[in-house]
């Protein structure tokens, strides 16, 4: 049970993006489709785990004073193999994501579960915690890149949606786009939660 | 005199229709995080224009050393290594000689290993190709775009402060938005031909 809490908690209640608001680089500059933001969300994911993984093991070896620099080490290693990984098997996606593979690194989400989880509990609970993060950063994602991809071109994964008269909204797969539909889709989400609170102490 | 016109666009370039805030979307965590006075965004993108400079030079010279041994594959580890042990020379460097600085900058020196607009520079410059000279512009532009970005962003949202905004919107969703404002004023730029 508390182990299944650790899985879903980064889906909704501690989701990265919507409620901690980590790894806005990353979320802002991929989400013009879903194809990129599944891309994107995935490889982090898998770097998550990875990391996660080994930082909890070597968790008691590394001096308290070194940790930040030992975890980059770690993580920026995941990274790398992420990256060859990416560039052998999916190199579309890997040339649409560009800068931003090897950026992963300095994502704020995975040296912020390093330190406020991974360093503190054991090997299962934190890959668990990676899955659930990752999974979380790439519903986020998926969610602003379907909303930016069928509103600001009219397509969903690619296929068209609307017929001939549609006229897309470019500006949402542009980079004011971002931040725009990043925006309200926060506001939205803050009117739900509030309406609900509000229900409940009803 | 060529060389020199090429570089001044260059910078204009990578300061307005690039922007490295704005546009290309990096370091966009202290855009958001130390954006709420004018005086902490300067004092922040001061910082960060230095160690994007120093860095730039320095994985320069480093991706000169792995592609001479041919161990390209380890640029992200040796660049972020290379970022994270000058951010923390600049950091003591800055409390022995000018404790005054330190303490005003204090808690954003250490942020800044993980902006990732400083790595980011790092890697374009070597996708890019660009020259020492190029290198060296390229990067201080970038460093000058973040502040225009954030000052200009800051002065904003401390109008905000006292604004009367609807609840749901209060805090970071209005920020955002704002940003994508102050982002289609630059898409602006974008039109000019450099």
């Amino acid at each position: 049970m508390g182990n299944m809490k650790e899985l879903t908690k980064g889906l909704m209640k501690e989701n990265p993006i919507f409620v901690q608001f980590l790894g806005m680089c990353a979320t802002l500059a991929v989400s013009t489709s879903v194809i990129n933001g599944i891309g994107m969300g995935l490889s982090t994911t898998a770097v998550l785990i990875a990391s996660n993984i080994i930082i909890s093991l070597i968790r008691n070896f590394i001096p308290n004073k070194v940790r930040i620099a030992a975890y980059i080490i770690v993580i920026a290693g995941c990274v790398t193999a992420v990256e060859m990984a990416l560039n052998a098997f999916a190199p579309a996606i890997s040339k649409s994501l560009g800068i931003f593979i090897p950026l992963i690194v300095v994502n704020c989400i995975i040296l912020g579960r390093a330190e406020a989880f991974a360093s503190k509990n054991g090997v299962v609970k934190s890959a668990l915690d990676g899955i659930g993060m990752g999974l979380g950063f790439t519903l986020a994602l998926v969610i602003l890149g379907s909303i930016r991809e069928i509103l600001g071109n009219g397509t969903f994964l690619g296929i068209q949606l609307f017929g001939e008269g549609f006229q897309p909204a470019t500006v949402l797969i542009l980079p004011p786009g971002a931040f725009i539909v990043l925006g309200t889709v926060l506001a939205v989400i803050n009117l739900i939660t509030s309406k609900k609170k509000e229900g409940g102490e009803e | 005199m060529a060389l020199l016109a090429e570089l001044v666009l260059l910078s204009l370039s990578t300061i307005l229709a690039n922007n490295y805030v704005l546009v290309k979307f990096l370091g966009i965590c202290p855009f958001l995080g130390v954006s709420k006075k004018v005086g902490t965004a300067v004092g922040m993108s001061v910082a960060v224009t230095f160690v994007m400079t120093v860095a730039s030079v320095i994985t320069f010279f480093v991706q000169k050393l792995l592609v001479h041994f041919s161990i390209e594959y380890m640029q992200t580890v040796a660049f972020i290594l290379v970022i994270a042990v000058l951010v923390q020379v600049v950091e003591m460097a800055i409390q022995r000689f000018s404790p005054a600085l330190y303490n005003a900058l204090g808690i954003y020196l250490p942020l800044i290993t993980t902006n990732c607009a400083v790595l980011g520079v790092a890697l374009l410059n070597v996708q890019e190709g660009y020259d020492f000279v190029h290198t060296l512009v390229y990067s201080f532009s970038a460093g000058l775009s973040f502040m225009l970005a954030i000052v200009l962003f800051s002065g904003v949202r401390e109008r905000l402060e006292t604004a009367d905004i609807p609840k749901p919107l209060q805090g970071f969703p209005i920020a955002l938005i704002t940003a994508g404002l102050i982002a289609m004023a630059f898409l602006g730029f974008s039109g000019m031909s450099f």
